[in-house]
């Protein structure tokens, strides 16, 4: 039992990582790229989830409900860009901290006011429902490992579009230098609408995939933002790779944490954040 | 960095005639409001002390702020008979050795890291008092008595009494306003303002800037704390929300309203801010989304805030002193 209680626990962290690493990479190439902290990442999350429960209860099947809310995602992050964000670029970070903390509020209470603030659950298509025997009384749930591999292609596709394309490229240029970008005649203002929306779009299927799993309540965003913005301070700012490895690292300590020392699961992660900071104040593999 | 001048203190007396004046003419309830008020701006110009003075721009603020009031109320919550100047240097000291050790980390980096890292540890305290089961968990824990105020055996202060306790704040209030303008007039204030300005340049003339930062960090970390300790004490009752990270939001809010770099506009801001949260929810039920819209307002209209404002027009009265103003 324990070897396989160990495997269940291990399971759930990565796919906890996973999840958390499509929050915190959106979130740290907007700020690699665009200079701009993102209160309203935890938003888009939400969003991404009650869009989730929304439209699987339409159409009846998670599957079209995630394929339909992905474009309404990407259309929601460009109009969030373009009628919000873009006025930041040459402000201060305070400026910033501000305003997307004021579209958090706006946000939520949008939720509030078009969909109430019950606790909703979204229910797990017929194909992924079973679970996967392990031991006579431990099972690991088909689902569970759907998110972990819908998260890993998600992960592939996206180093090879940032490795091999065009996009990619001029993306990985505007993260080390933004001004030489612009100066060789690219659309600075294209290039930060695309980046912002594809990282809203990340964060908000992020939710999508949770929303079975955790079920969709107000306040859903609030903390998993906090939680995305210590895997990027531990990954270091604006590095997707010290996304992937931060969010690996955290989706584990949490959830041993919540095993080992269950009076204090949550402080387990600060704990894990001081100490790497200690050691490494830019993160992992932040710039100095 | 603004200096103080004549029409502004004028504004400054009249603001404290108002005050002073309040607790004849106001009833109960908000007797006990304004009080609230005046104790989260005492919290407020400590946050503007980082954000508009040293430019350390604390998302954790609220932290310090809580630990102060959990601290009074576990320490102290229990006693029959609570005595003033122990609880008060006991918190304080505890709140500010907090401070240092949150700072001492948070200072090694700037910008962007330190608003993550000064929300990621607040978020830390957070839950360490919503977890820990000792300390009340989410529910909060209640404090039995207010502590006494005695020198001797006499009875300087009756916090059990409302006006009483206003006056207390509304002293507080003061001698923490007082206290920040002299340490900003001070040597130290120059440093801290010089830092704000640019940082690099004060690093090549030969100052430590991580001490002075950290020092800053500390002293508005431990008023916080005393926000906290007067907050317990008014209400009696501390749940964790205290520290959570939507009160550091609004806390910036109220600075950056009222207007950041001055020490009365934080005041400004955390009326206003105060009166909204108190009015607004009779209107409607979503009235986080006009909270929203204010703030979106502010940010892209009014970067200075009201004392901002307040500045403008003394200036245009006081034309014949064109150095009124400073950077």
């Amino acid at each position: 039992m324990e070897i396989s209680f160990y495997l269940i626990q291990l399971l759930n962290g990565i796919q906890y990582g996973f999840l958390l690493f499509l929050m915190a990479s959106g979130l740290t190439l907007i700020f690699g790229i665009m200079g701009i902290i993102n209160l309203a990442h935890g938003a888009f999350y939400m969003i991404g989830a009650y869009l989730c429960y929304w439209l699987t209860g339409i159409t009846g099947n998670l599957f079209t409900g995630i394929l339909l809310a992905i474009p309404v995602s990407i259309l929601f992050g460009y109009a969030v860009e373009r009628l919000a964000i873009s006025y930041l670029y040459q402000r201060d970070h305070l400026y910033q901290v501000l305003l997307t903390y004021a579209l958090i509020l706006i946000a939520n209470e949008l939720q509030s006011i078009f969909w109430g603030n019950d606790v909703h659950s979204v229910p797990i298509p017929e194909l992924l429902r079973g679970s996967i025997q392990l031991t006579a009384n431990q099972a690991y749930p088909v689902y569970r490992l759907f998110i972990s591999g819908a998260c890993i292609t998600l992960a592939v596709a996206m180093y090879w579009v940032i490795q091999k394309t065009r996009l990619g490229m001029t993306i990985r240029a505007g993260a080390s230098n933004r001004e030489m970008v612009q100066a060789l005649g690219i659309n600075i203002n294209w290039l930060f609408a695309i980046v912002f929306s594809l990282g809203a779009t990340l964060a908000a299927f992020a939710g999508m995939l949770a929303a079975p799993v955790n079920s969709v309540y107000p306040g859903i965003g609030d903390n998993i933002l906090i939680i995305s913005f210590v895997v990027v301070v531990i990954g270091g700012i604006g590095s997707i790779k010290g996304a992937f490895i931060g969010a690996l690292l955290i989706g584990l300590a949490d959830t041993f944490g919540k095993v080992l020392l269950p009076d204090m699961a949550s402080m387990v992660v600060y704990a894990l954040m001081a100490a790497v900071l200690f050691w490494r104040p830019q993160g992992l593999f932040g710039k100095v | 960095m603004h200096t103080v001048t004549r029409p502004i203190i004028v504004f400054l007396c009249l603001g404290l005639l108002l005050l002073l004046l309040f607790p004849v003419v106001g009833s109960s309830f908000y007797t006990g409001l304004v009080t609230k008020i005046m104790i989260l701006s005492i919290f407020t110009i400590s946050l503007d002390l980082l954000i508009g003075f040293t430019g350390l721009v604390s998302f954790g603020h609220a932290a310090f702020f809580g630990i102060g009031a959990y601290l009074l109320a576990i320490l102290f919550g229990d006693l029959e008979q609570i005595n003033y100047w122990w609880s008060l240097t006991l918190t304080l000291s505890l709140t500010g050795l907090a401070a240092l050790l949150v700072g001492w980390l948070c200072i090694r980096t700037s910008g962007i890291y330190f608003i993550m890292l000064t929300l990621a540890f607040a978020q830390m305290f957070f839950y360490f008092f919503f977890e820990s089961p000792h300390f009340g968990g989410d529910d909060g824990i209640f404090m039995m008595n207010k502590p006494q105020i005695n020198l001797a055996t006499r009875q300087l202060v009756d916090l059990d009494n409302e006006h009483h306790f206003y006056y207390f704040v509304l002293a507080w209030l003061v001698g923490v306003y007082l206290f920040l303008s002299m340490i900003l007039r001070a040597p130290f204030g120059h440093v801290l303002i010089a830092i704000k300005a640019n940082e690099q340049r004060v690093r090549a003339l030969g100052y430590s800037t991580p001490h002075y930062k950290l020092v800053s960090f500390v002293i508005a970390g431990t008023i916080a704390g005393l926000a906290g300790f007067l907050e317990a004490a008014h209400t009696s009752f501390i749940t964790p929300a205290y520290l959570g990270w939507h009160e550091s939001g609004m806390a910036i809010m109220m600075v950056i309203l009222g207007g950041m770099g001055t020490l009365f506009g934080p005041v400004i801001g955390t009326f206003i801010v105060v009166l909204l949260q108190d009015f607004l929810p009779e209107f409607t039920e979503h009235w986080k989304l006009i909270m929203g819209a204010i703030i979106i307002f502010v940010v892209l209209f009014l970067p200075n805030g009201i004392a901002g404002l307040i500045y403008s027009i003394s200036n245009r009265f006081s034309s014949r002193e064109p150095g009124g103003r400073e950077g």
